[in-house]
């Protein structure tokens, strides 16, 4: 890697924890990310030529703080502040800004940090935005990419968001136990769907949103590290390394959706197979069972089936039975059907779904789901509707090409198609 | 004589490489690991899973103790190691420098080796 390259990973590694440190110093994020910035522009000019310090992010807070103070200084006519070069002995200054940062509050500010990115009052998209914004650091132009929208755009998402979080006026002082689990559920909450944001992109603009994934695997590991006990964060990082390890096989080269069963295994990744299994057995070794934890172990008895008829879907079903009472909605039930389509037919799973139809009605995977019950059990003019359907809401191209291949071979006359037609 | 070299790196930073990144580092350790595979000195390379897949059994107690992450709460962690043959410490540091120039970045602790047992694993 080049000087420049090399000290762009380590400002990215050291940017929440700096962020964190700077939001709570100046108690503002523009304030604070204008000193982040300033304090980058100047480890990229002293770096190269100093070597790194061995602490990034204490250097950063201290140097960040500095510029920020002297800013207003100036603007005050004031004196001015030393710069970082003539302070004599940077390191004893890192030691001491270090041992400031006592371990449980810079937990708690990082915490802190994601939180206020996924304040409730913001919708899911001002969340994500944010977070890319104020904890990863991703231009304003970057996530306008991701999101497939102009920059002037999503600059005025993020400015909205900022001016909602700063009147949300989330409290600095520790958090109590309870405010700390609420806040690291809903920082979770958060990163699953910045992570669904990207995963759901096709191979077109798998680009740019290919980095939200692997953003929200990169925060998720570090919430992880300053909390390695909580058995739902081990769960939601499981989560992601064994979805994001299918990446590469779950399009094919013309950009279509390659079902579960269709893939070719040998493209998932096996080493995050086998981190994200390690802490599916940490995670449960606590026993105080959660919705991540069993998403997880769906998702773990995926990643250790080596051909698709070896998938253990008799314990799938059950894992989606449990996740149904634990948060009850139409989605997992619809989860499950797919699931007890395997174990009891497809008959029994289109009864299953049938109630949600309402619910569903609008939704892509619901159609997709149920043409493909119906085409199973031979209902071919069914199953179009369906697909049709199912095509008129898909979130991408790949989801609707993807249907249109199921409709092909619908179409298409096969040995398959024609005892569907007799059937 | 052999020796382990233990790579500890800031796990953080090691975590935001890109894989286009990660997979270049491989790369360029990949071509040195081949020189000394050639030369007979190479031993078993192990690249570990990042501490948060760690588990730690405290034995100082009975029963021990099981606890989430890695033993040490360092600001670099032991994220793989390397056993090499060397008739000194001066080619061991010098295996170590062509690795460090493929891999900047941490810290390799060099350690000789008292018992080598190859075991019967395969890659």
């Amino acid at each position: 890697m080049t000087d420049v390259a090399w000290i762009g990973t380590v400002l990215t590694s050291a940017r929440p924890p700096a962020m964190a440190a700077l939001v709570r110093y100046f108690r503002d994020l523009d304030v604070a990310e204008e000193a982040f910035q300033e304090a980058c522009l100047r480890a990229l000019k002293s770096w190269p030529k100093n070597g790194p310090p061995r602490d990034a992010a204490a250097w950063l807070i201290m140097v960040g703080k500095n510029a920020a103070i002297d800013t207003v200084r100036r603007q005050r006519r004031e004196q001015p502040l030393p710069q970082e070069e003539e302070i004599s002995d940077l390191s004893d200054v890192e030691a001491s800004t270090v041992a400031r940062i006592d371990e449980a509050d810079y937990r708690d500010d990082i915490l802190r940090l994601l939180f206020v990115c996924c304040h409730p009052e913001l919708p899911a998209t001002q969340q994500i935005a944010l977070a890319l914004r104020i904890v990863s650091g991703l231009s304003t132009r970057q996530i306008a990419r991701a999101f497939l929208v102009s920059d002037d755009a999503m600059e005025q998402r993020i400015t909205r968001a900022k001016a909602r979080v700063a009147k949300a006026n989330v409290p600095f002082e520790a958090p109590s136990a309870i405010d700390r689990s609420e806040r690291l559920a809903a920082v979770a909450a958060m990163l699953y769907l910045l992570f669904n944001e990207g995963y759901t992109a096709g191979v077109a603009d798998a680009g740019s949103r290919a980095t939200l994934s692997d953003e929200a695997i990169r925060l998720c590991r570090l919430l992880l590290r300053l909390f390695p006990a909580e058995p739902e964060i081990m769960a939601l990082t499981a989560l992601l390394l064994l979805q994001h390890a299918r990446a590469q096989a779950r399009f094919d080269s013309a950009g279509s959706v390659v079902l579960l069963e269709e893939q070719d295994r040998q493209l998932w990744d096996k080493k995050l197979i086998a981190e994200g299994l390690a802490l599916v057995d940490k995670a449960l070794r606590h026993r105080r069972p959660g919705p991540y934890q069993v998403q997880a172990a769906i998702a773990g008895l995926h990643a250790r089936a080596e051909r698709p008829q070896d998938t253990d879907w008799a314990q799938i079903d059950l894992l989606y039975g449990a996740l149904e009472r634990m948060q009850p909605s139409p989605v997992v039930s619809l989860n499950r059907a797919v699931a007890a389509a395997k174990v009891r037919g497809a008959q029994a799973a289109l009864a299953m779904i049938e109630p949600l139809a309402a619910r569903l009605d609008g939704y892509f995977y619901f159609h997709g789901a149920r043409g493909a019950f119906l085409l199973e059990l031979g209902r071919g003019e069914e199953a179009r509707v369906a697909f049709d359907r199912a095509i008129a809401l898909a979130n991408t191209p790949a989801e609707a090409a993807h249907i249109r291949q199921q409709l092909d071979r619908l179409l298409r006359p096969s040995p398959q198609t024609g005892r569907l037609q007799n059937g | 004589m052999q020796y382990a070299i233990l790579c500890y790196h800031d796990e953080n930073v090691v975590c935001s490489w890109s894989k286009q990144e990660d997979d270049a580092v491989m790369a360029k350790l990949a071509l040195v690991q081949d020189k000394l595979a050639r030369q007979g000195k190479l031993g078993p390379v192990v690249r570990l899973l990042p501490t948060t897949a760690a588990t730690t059994l405290r034995k100082d107690r009975e029963p021990p103790l099981v606890i989430d992450g890695p033993f040490a709460e360092t600001k670099e962690q032991l994220l793989g190691f390397y056993v090499v043959e060397g008739a000194s410490l001066e080619e061991v540091l010098e295996i170590a420098r062509e690795l460090a120039a493929a891999n900047p970045g941490g810290a390799y602790e060099i350690r000789p080796v008292g018992i080598f047992n190859p075991g019967s694993l395969s890659a």
